[in-house]
């Protein structure tokens, strides 16, 4: 199996707390990885560090991806190789309308001009198979959507811009259950051998659809478990009581 | 793509400089002598030279505004308030001197007349030199030309109402307008005449040390629409130049005037400009406004709102870098009944400029049933920018809906980081924020000029990232 991601003790502080505490990861191609954790373990500033967001200050370890030492890499360029995160609170962007936003990401992420009119087709062709409205397409980016409508615009750009690997953060909170079942198969839709997914959640319904590989469970900054799906089955039954002994 | 976009960032089309290579430049300074010497170089009548010796008399009876941004770097005695160039006006760009046509091929004002004006006016420094309207126009009685001449051919009409919407007195650099007056357009619309294409009128300010002053005058008649564009733009110099023009609007019962300006004058210019619309019954007037470039700038167009059911719209928008203030806004008097203002302004600053929306609203108390609804946004790129409303409301009766809303925020890092994720650099991240913030004014102009204002922003965002 190919590797295309490696994280190795990685450490990492917002503003004076440090959050992540020396957490190791692997994930090869064609896998699919869960985090699951209490709020405020540092999910998110996991998917955040790995995207080299600025107000997130590393303080030890290293990330590769594809063979490259990205630890240091800048969060465009990171994302201009391939890694793509889906935002557990996404930005609106107002004057800038869905398909140019997409359009522009696209051109950036491939260094090619995008044509429109094909490219406007397989979008809508996306949007369908999300069941989200055509006409999102052509409003200004996130602004006055509904929240379950910005996390299914998340996976259209994930679709759109068809990454090597992806970060899905809480993609699942706020969706309806048949908006989760949509979802769901839009990450099967996109998923493939040459690809990887970490979806990070509190719930196991997003993962009905999937075939998960792995199971971590991450309590104050650390990975302190990973097992297969049963081990996310028995989290959503027991809570992270057993798990959360070596806390504070 | 991406070496088109770097080229597009590096070539900034306004800033060459052709040699100031004048006719006649009359020496700095304003005086009698000055003011008379124009008036003689334009060989006009004399009612005109009575109210440009007038005007200097207010000039010098009139203080400095004692608000606003400081002055204190324009001497008048320092600046050439008339500048002739080497070239009379002609209406065939073939024979305009090359190297003034160059200069307005590199604008695009000729490619822009072939594919979508109805007519256009080029002024370089103190001069109208092209000015053109197409046959079928002038057959419906359209007046379309260069001011000196609108004077000698309809003084009439210019008498009737040249300086009745802006008065001689009204402020400082008014009176200094209309003592050294020189070039700008004359429209006349008849009656029910509804133009389908826009008319632009452009100045090019060329000469260093000196003023531009022109005069636009514009009366659209009962039932007539147009869309009048105009722009603005000069090479930089080290010394200060400066632009005091004036724009004085009649739009009679039902009729429709689209007022469309997109400045972008050099970082050395001082831009006093004064603009006003008189409205009569059931008459719209929408301004969109881009003030981009300047040192200082104060510019607050202005919608009296005097015949019933009279409307106006200001979508404006402002770009502050550098040394540069720009205090720009709108001012509204609502006189007729059931009459009605819509306002939103947006403003963007960054590496320390100012941008200040200061505005008026006045409703006086025979305006009943009168709606006025202002929003003005700023943005600001970094910490040491600043962004300020400075909003002045007068609301003298009751029966009115009025509301005003002010939103004034930094570029969100948090956005920057979301657009960044999806591969933009932080330059491109900053510059689809910002166009997105200028859509609503962007939106409301003819493609080609939405286009060329996201160049300005390119422009003005150039080396805005360490
Ligand atoms: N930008 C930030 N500024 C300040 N504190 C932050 C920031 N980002 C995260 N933190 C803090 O770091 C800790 C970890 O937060 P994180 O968002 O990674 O948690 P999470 O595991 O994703 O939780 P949840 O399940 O609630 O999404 C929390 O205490 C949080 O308050
Ligand atoms: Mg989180």
């Amino acid at each position: 199996m190919e590797e295309l991601l490696r994280i190795e003790n990685l450490q990492t502080k917002v503003l004076d707390k440090q959050i992540l505490k020396g957490l190791d990861l692997v994930i090869n191609k064609g896998e699919v990885h869960v985090i699951m954790g209490p709020n405020g373990a540092g999910k998110s500033t996991l998917a955040n560090t790995i995207l080299s967001n600025p107000e997130y200050t590393k303080i030890a370890g290293k990330i590769t991806f594809d063979g490259k030492d990205i630890t240091n890499k800048k969060t465009d360029e990171i994302a201009r190789m391939g890694i793509f995160m889906s935002f557990q609170t996404p930005e609106e962007i107002p004057g800038i309308s869905v398909f140019n936003f997409l359009k522009t990401a696209k051109n950036k992420v491939t260094g090619k001009t995008i044509y429109g009119v094909d490219f406007k087709k397989e979008i809508e062709g996306y949007a369908q198979s999300l069941d989200m409205n055509p006409q999102l397409i052509g409003r200004d980016f996130n602004v006055g959507f509904s929240g379950g409508e910005k996390k299914k615009n998340e996976i259209l750009q994930m679709l759109a811009l068809s990454p090597k690997f992806v970060i899905l953060d809480e993609t699942d909170s706020g969706l309806d259950v048949d908006a989760i079942r949509v979802v769901s198969k839009g990450i099967d839709l996109y998923k493939n051998e040459n690809n990887a997914v970490l979806v990070i959640t509190h719930s196991t319904k997003i993962l009905e659809n999937l075939k998960v590989d792995h199971v971590h469970i991450l309590i104050d900054g650390k990975i302190v478990k990973t097992g297969t799906m049963e081990l996310a089955k028995e989290i959503e039954k027991n809570g992270y009581e057993a798990y959360k002994n070596g806390k504070d | 793509m991406a070496k088109t976009k770097l080229e597009e960032l590096n070539t900034n089309i306004y800033d060459f400089k052709n040699a100031d290579n004048y006719d006649y430049k009359i020496k700095k300074g304003l005086s009698k002598e000055i003011v008379e010497e124009i008036s003689k170089q334009k060989n006009e009548p004399s009612w005109v030279l009575d109210i440009r010796l007038k005007a200097l008399d207010a000039y010098n009876k009139l203080t400095m505004p004692t608000w606003g941004p400081n002055l204190d770097e324009l001497n008048m005695d320092d600046i050439a308030t008339y500048v002739k160039p080497k070239a009379k006006i002609e209406s065939n760009w073939n024979d305009v001197p090359e190297d003034i046509k160059n200069t307005f091929d590199k604008l695009g004002i000729p490619k822009a007349e072939r594919e979508y004006l109805a007519g256009v006016g080029a002024q370089y420094d103190s001069e109208v030199v092209y000015h053109s309207i197409k046959d079928e126009l002038k057959k419906q009685g359209v007046i379309y030309t260069d001011f000196d001449s609108a004077i000698k051919e309809y003084p009439d009409l210019v008498k009737e109402y040249f300086t009745k919407c802006v008065p001689i007195f009204e402020h400082k650099f008014i009176a200094l307008h209309y003592a050294v007056f020189s070039g700008g357009s004359f429209v006349y619309v008849p009656k029910g005449v509804k133009l389908e294409m826009p008319l632009q009128s452009y100045f090019r300010l060329n000469s260093p040390e000196s003023g531009q002053f022109e005069h636009t005058l514009i009366i659209v008649d009962e039932g007539a629409s147009l869309h009048f564009i105009e722009g603005c733009s000069a090479p930089k110099y080290n010394k200060v130049n400066l632009h005091a023009g004036c724009v004085e609007l009649f739009v009679k019962d039902n009729a429709y005037l689209r007022y469309s300006t997109i400045e972008n004058w050099s970082k050395n210019m001082m831009n006093l400009n004064t603009k006003k619309a008189i409205l009569e019954t059931n008459a719209k007037v929408d301004w969109i406004s881009g003030s981009f470039g300047s040192h200082i700038s104060m510019l607050y167009p202005m919608s009296i709102l005097k015949g019933n059911n009279s409307s106006t719209e200001y979508t404006g928008i402002s770009f502050a870098g550098k040394n540069q203030n720009l205090d720009t806004g709108f001012k509204v008097v609502h006189i007729g009944k059931n009459t009605s203002s819509v306002v939103s302004s947006r403003s963007i600053s960054k590496n320390g400029g100012i941008a200040t929306y200061r505005s008026l609203v006045r409703i006086l108390p025979n305006a009943t049933n009168s709606k006025c609804s202002v929003s003005c946004d700023g943005l600001m790129l970094d910490d040491i920018s600043r962004s300020d409303t400075i909003p002045v409301n007068d609301v003298q009766n009751n029966q009115v809906s009025f509301s005003h809303e002010a939103k004034i925020g930094k570029i969100s890092e948090k956005s920057i980081f979301y657009l960044m994720s999806r591969g933009l650099s932080e330059e491109d991240a900053k510059a689809l924020i910002v166009r997105g913030f200028a859509s609503p004014v962007s939106k409301q102009l003819p493609i080609e000029y939405a286009v060329e204002m996201n160049r300005l922003i390119n422009l003005e965002l150039e080396g805005c990232i360490g």
